[in-house]
């Protein structure tokens, strides 16, 4: 193991946990950020918001890592992600 | 059956997404149906915007007529809902009157290939400064699913009960063969790629063309029997090779075929402007 050449005191990577926000309201159901989040945090739930779309809901929230795939993905500027905090890996 | 669970009024503000302040507000939601492209193609566009560090004061967004036409009308940039058609010849008039302001054009195939073909090829021939962001549904979805010049052969619409019989326009080839500067194909599933292309077009002098193979969810996917918009989504996952460089030639889209996507054309030419200063400070030293 070639350890020596990590620079001392150099930090461990860490990850970054994302924190979710739907605005229920303005979504249509689509479902684009259920399929292609990349760490399966959403689910479609079976709630009605008032224009009669099923928005997203999260089942998997610790999982997310702030990608922003969703946020980039939603045609309806419904779902966004914020960073919440970086845990450094485990070994 | 468990009775129907309502959502209590949104008790979150509307006003926290962080796209807001490129959106007006006041006209959202949009009038694109659930699972249509053109939404995530904007987000993309607002993404890309952000990423390419221009001063958004000096930059404008003008778009044609049709469900893609209604995009210059969300974005809260100064913006143009031109006549059907005539988006590009509204821009270059911009272009040409405050050289100053970056522009971009954001219409859909019909619109810029069909009744505004000409404009179109004239702009790239004379390199015109912008940055046409195309969104291909392959239909007029605006009017109800009429044949568009980007139909694949074989696919049904509204006006092709038997399957359309004219070979479609193969958009980037167009583009490229007429003399833009940047040319680029993806489809609304590559939201990533997207938003890169269109920071990077927008800091490259001259005529760019971006064009967004884009689900129709209400028209042309069901006229297809093709599914929701996330059944297209699905499709373009499975179907589409990225292939950067690709000859443009060989970029044609059948029905249902696979899509080459990519970033085919990025060279230099002299743009309008160029071309026209350096003509003009020539007449100007000969008159003396
Ligand atoms: C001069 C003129 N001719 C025809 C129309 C009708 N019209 C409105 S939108 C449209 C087609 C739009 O198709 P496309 O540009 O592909 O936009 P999409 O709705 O597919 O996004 C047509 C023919 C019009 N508004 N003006
Ligand atoms: S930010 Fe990424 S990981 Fe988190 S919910 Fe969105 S798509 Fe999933
Ligand atoms: S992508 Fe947006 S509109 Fe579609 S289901 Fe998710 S939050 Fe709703
Ligand atoms: S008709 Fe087609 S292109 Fe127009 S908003 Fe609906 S899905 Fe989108
Ligand atoms: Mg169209």
């Amino acid at each position: 193991m070639r350890y020596w050449e990590v620079p001392f005191g150099k930090e461990k990577p860490k990850t970054p946990i994302g924190e979710i926000h739907i605005l229920k309201e303005r979504c249509k159901g689509c479902g684009f950020c259920v399929e292609y989040c990349p760490k399966d945090v959403l689910e479609m739930s079976d709630e009605f918001n008032s224009k009669g779309y099923h928005p997203p809901k999260i089942v998997n929230g610790e999982a997310c890592v702030n990608c922003g795939l969703c946020e980039t993905i939603c045609p309806e500027f419904s779902i966004w992600c914020t960073l919440k905090e970086e845990v450094a890996l485990e070994n | 059956m468990e009775p129907l669970k309502m959502i209590e009024k949104d008790i979150q503000p509307m006003d926290v997404h962080p796209m807001n302040d490129i959106l007006r507000m006041d006209r959202l939601p949009h009038i694109w149906c659930p699972g249509c492209g053109i939404g995530t193609a904007v987000t993309a566009f607002a993404a890309g915007l952000d990423k390419a560090n221009i001063d958004l004061k000096k930059t404008c967004i003008v778009s044609g007529i049709g469900c893609t036409g209604r995009v210059a009308g969300y974005i809260k940039l100064d913006s143009f809902h031109t006549t059907h058609g005539r988006g590009i010849a509204f821009a270059t008039g911009i272009k040409v009157a405050n050289p100053d302001l970056k522009v971009i054009v954001f219409s859909g195939d019909g619109d810029l290939i069909s009744i505004g073909g000409n404009h179109f090829i004239h702009a790239a021939r004379r390199n015109v400064n912008m940055l046409v962001i195309c969104i291909n549904n392959f239909i007029y979805a605006m009017t109800g699913g009429q044949v568009a010049p980007t139909t694949p052969l074989a696919a049904y619409a509204t006006t092709s009960p038997f399957g359309c019989v004219e070979p479609p326009f193969n958009i980037p080839y167009l583009a490229d063969s007429s003399g833009a500067v940047y040319v680029a194909r993806w489809t609304a599933l590559h939201v990533r790629r997207l938003t890169n292309s269109i920071a990077e077009a927008l800091n490259k002098p001259g005529f760019s063309v971006i064009e967004v193979i884009s689900p129709c969810a209400m028209y042309y996917s069901r006229i297809n029997r093709l599914g929701d918009g996330l059944d297209m989504m699905k499709f373009y996952h499975d179907n589409s090779e990225i292939r950067h460089g690709e000859d443009t030639k060989n970029l044609d889209i059948g029905f249902q075929t696979k899509i080459i996507v990519g970033k085919f054309v990025d060279r230099e030419r002299p743009t309008y402007m160029d071309s026209y200063n350096k003509w003009l400070s020539g007449t100007k030293k000969a008159e003396k």
